[in-house]
Order: structure tokens, then C-alpha cells, then sequence
């Protein structure tokens, strides 16, 4: 028994691998920012996503105090930066930044998902879409409870 | 006995509907598509015959979330019935409620049993964390008829399951899109999930069986994958085989999703090479 899982797991791994080669042939953008369409891309998915988070109860009671031009910037430049185009990002880090927030777990999934609305409307594709969430993933433990 | 089937099943649903709106969480599905996984034939959360580390429905940080699922799988010599109901809070903890009806389309007559579950979420974020979200959970099962059970040569009509189960999903891990790995190790009696009953004539121990799970989520709302469930095979009068199955999942939207499988069920009761498709429809809140 054990046996045939094993050789049933490693024809999955090597079905994966194939697939990984194959998907290095294909064409992708040189950087997620490109994907993003560059500079006016990347503006629109800010400004789409800034136009839900005003729009859910839960995410904008936290801007109440917030300098809106000066977080777009921020965020935009942020973006920018994760997305290894010609930016670098001169903030404070996201600990600090979300410092006394107290951002909770549904917090932040409702800003992924508004970020994923807001790149589907912009028409990014899947691929960059899922490269920026990559990066921007990790930020979770940084941003949540603080 | 019609109360006895939709009783629970209603109480499952409309008692944390209630406690919904008695606190009024508007907010109740913050997570993003497809992270609470289909309802596996046990009721967990999870691939089709998989428990995965996920907890059931949208429900984020402080949320509820109830789920309730319809599911169908139709081999060569049996038709497996189930319908079941969850409860999950703070994407934490799930309760769960399942109510499998199998059908001995060759042999003639029917069996039941009732699965109560509950799920609780120890480590890891299944999106944000390097760690994988990883759960515990348990399983009670309860078989209603023991005549066909006690015939292949089980010796008990009830039975436990415990399982440690490990989900992750990758991001922009394959072509771009997202792959989902879960691992699962059962402790378990039960022969064809208890269906068959629990242990043998010989032997009572647990059996830590392995399971495994694949998705690839091709767009943000279609996943295609495939599950692998070890087995035990303490039967003394029917064969047990491993489990597999290949599945798509179309996650409609937060309240919707639909399972299509082709499932290789081995053999089961004395029939050999029980193949056929799978069918679950769930519905969340």
C-alpha cells in the first residue's frame, strides 16, 4: 500500500516538474512591474483599490485621521518597489508603520481581496497578480496585531 | 424518522444562523474564494474524501461562517449519499455535521452513519505564513445498520478518527497560478471510513493512514486537482483499497461551489474496481 503511494507521489512530482520546465519556456514580462503596465498600471490599480477601501466600513475607519495624497504616494512608491520597478521605497517599515492599529486577521484579508478586485478591473493577468500577492503575502505577520 | 435525518441538519444550520444575526457580524465572509476548500464526504473542510488544515467558509478573524453541502459519489455496485452542515468561528474552529446514506445498489438495501466533527486550527496562515496552516481534528461515526459491516467481519458500529492535517498555498508557483499542497495523517479503526464498520474480529489498534491532497487553481475561481487517500485493510471477508480521485472545483463565488470528480475507489465489500464520478454542491454563509 505504502508502496503505491509512494510511486503515485512521485509521478505527481514528476508531472510538477514538467509542468515548472515547460512554464519557463513561456514568455512572461521581465518584471512584475511591467506586468502591472508600468507607471500609469500601477496608478490605476492604486487608485481602484483606494476607491473600495473608502468604499468598505471596515478597512476606512482606519484613515479617518489619514492623509490620503500622501498614503497614495506611500503605497504607490511601496508597490512600486515590491514589484522591482524603478522605485525605492523610503517609508517606514510595516511594523512600524501599522504600530497601535491593531489590524485584525479579517482586516487584511478584506485589503487582498479589495487588491485582487481592483487588479481583475484593471485587467492585470493572473500571472502578475499572483507574483505580487507572493510578495506581498509574507508582509501578513508585520501588518496584523501590532 | 424524516425528523431524525433533517433535525440535525436543520439544527446545524439555523442554530449558528441565528447566533449570526443575534451578534450582528455583517461582515461574515472576509476571506478570499476557494481558501475554505469544498466539503470533503465526512463534512470537513477539504478535497473530496480529504480533510485539509482549512477551516470551512469565508468566516476571517472574529466571523462565523456556516456551510451546507449535497454530495453524490456513484461507483459500479454502490451509490454514497451525503448531506451535511458546518459551523466555523474566528477561522478557527468547525463544527461539523454529515449524514452519509449508502446504497448497496447490487446487493440490495442501504446503510447510514452519522459523522460529527470538529476541526481547530493550531498553527499558520494557509496564504501568509511560511508555515503551512496546520489543524487538528477529530471524527465521530456512528454506522445505523451493522449487518453488513459485522458479515465482512468488523467488530464495532462506532468509532473514532483523529487526523493532524498541513495545507499551504503557493503563490505564482506553477504557469503563474496558485498550487494548494495539503498532507493529512489519520488514526483510525474505520474500514471503508466506517461505512464497513470498525476494526476486525483480530484487531482493534489504530492504523495511521496517509493522505494527500494537489490543486492548481487555473483562474481565481476553477481549481483542478487530485486527492490520494491511504487505507487501512483489516477486513477478514472484503478487500480495502486506497482511495483516489481527480477533481475540478468551480468556487462560483463566496456562496457557491461545485465538485466534479472521477473517483477509483478500489474495492469495497467483496466488489472489485469500484470507479465512478463524485458530485458535491455547497453552499455558505
Amino acid at each position: 500500500m505504502t508502496c503505491v503511494l509512494r510511486r503515485r507521489v512521485w509521478s505527481l512530482v514528476s508531472v510538477i516538474l514538467l509542468l515548472s520546465l515547460l512554464s519557463a519556456c513561456s514568455s512572461q514580462p521581465a518584471t512584475v512591474y511591467e506586468g502591472l503596465g508600468g507607471e500609469p498600471g500601477l496608478a490605476a490599480v492604486v487608485d481602484n483599490l483606494l476607491e473600495r477601501m473608502a468604499k468598505d466600513e471596515q478597512i476606512v475607519r482606519y484613515f479617518q485621521d489619514t492623509d490620503i495624497a500622501l498614503f497614495r504616494e506611500g503605497l504607490t512608491e511601496h508597490l512600486c518597489d515590491v514589484a522591482d520597478g524603478p522605485c525605492e521605497y523610503g517609508g517606514d517599515d510595516m511594523k512600524a508603520t501599522h504600530r497601535g492599529l491593531n489590524i485584525t486577521q479579517a482586516d487584511f484579508d478584506r485589503l487582498v481581496q479589495l487588491l485582487i478586485y481592483a487588479m481583475q478591473e484593471e485587467g492585470i493577468p493572473i500571472a502578475v497578480r499572483n507574483d505580487l500577492l507572493k510578495r506581498l503575502a509574507p508582509m501578513y505577520g508585520d501588518v496584523v496585531y501590532q | 424518522m424524516i425528523n431524525s435525518i433533517v433535525g440535525p441538519f436543520i439544527r446545524a444550520i439555523f442554530f449558528p444562523l441565528f447566533l449570526t444575526v443575534a451578534c450582528g457580524l455583517a461582515h461574515a465572509d472576509s476571506r478570499i474564494v476557494a481558501t475554505g476548500g469544498a466539503s470533503n464526504i465526512e463534512g470537513s473542510a477539504g478535497g473530496g474524501v480529504v480533510p485539509w488544515a482549512v477551516i470551512n467558509g469565508y468566516g476571517s478573524s472574529d466571523e462565523w461562517a456556516v456551510t451546507g453541502m449535497a454530495t453524490g459519489v456513484f461507483v459500479d455496485d454502490f451509490t454514497l449519499k451525503v448531506i451535511g452542515a458546518s459551523v466555523s468561528y474566528d477561522n478557527r474552529v468547525e463544527l461539523s455535521f454529515a449524514r452519509q446514506r449508502l446504497k448497496l445498489d447490487s446487493l440490495g438495501g442501504d446503510l447510514q452513519q452519522d459523522i460529527i466533527g470538529l476541526k481547530y486550527k493550531v498553527a499558520g496562515e494557509l496564504l501568509y505564513t511560511t508555515m503551512p496552516q496546520i489543524s487538528v481534528g477529530v471524527q465521530y461515526k456512528d454506522v445505523d445498520d451493522f449487518s453488513l459491516p459485522s458479515a465482512v467481519g468488523a467488530r464495532d458500529d462506532s468509532g473514532v478518527d483523529y487526523y493532524v492535517a498541513a495545507t499551504k498555498v503557493f503563490f505564482d508557483a506553477l504557469w503563474g497560478r496558485n498550487v494548494l499542497v495539503n498532507g493529512t495523517v489519520r488514526a483510525t479503526k474505520a474500514n471503508q471510513s466506517g461505512l464497513l464498520g470498525f476494526g476486525s474480529e483480530r484487531n482493534n489498534r489504530y492504523r495511521y493512514m496517509k493522505e494527500a491532497s494537489v490543486a492548481v487553481l487555473l483562474t481565481d475561481n476553477l481549481a483542478v486537482g487530485m486527492d490520494y487517500r491511504e487505507k487501512p485493510d483489516e477486513l477478514d471477508f472484503a478487500g480495502e483499497d486506497d482511495w483516489q480521485d481527480f477533481f475540478v472545483g468551480w468556487f462560483v463565488n463566496k456562496n457557491l461551489s461545485v465538485v466534479l470528480a472521477y473517483a477509483d475507489l478500489g474495492s469495497i465489500a467483496g466488489f472489485d474496481d469500484q470507479k465512478g464520478w463524485y458530485l458535491s454542491i455547497e453552499g455558505a454563509l
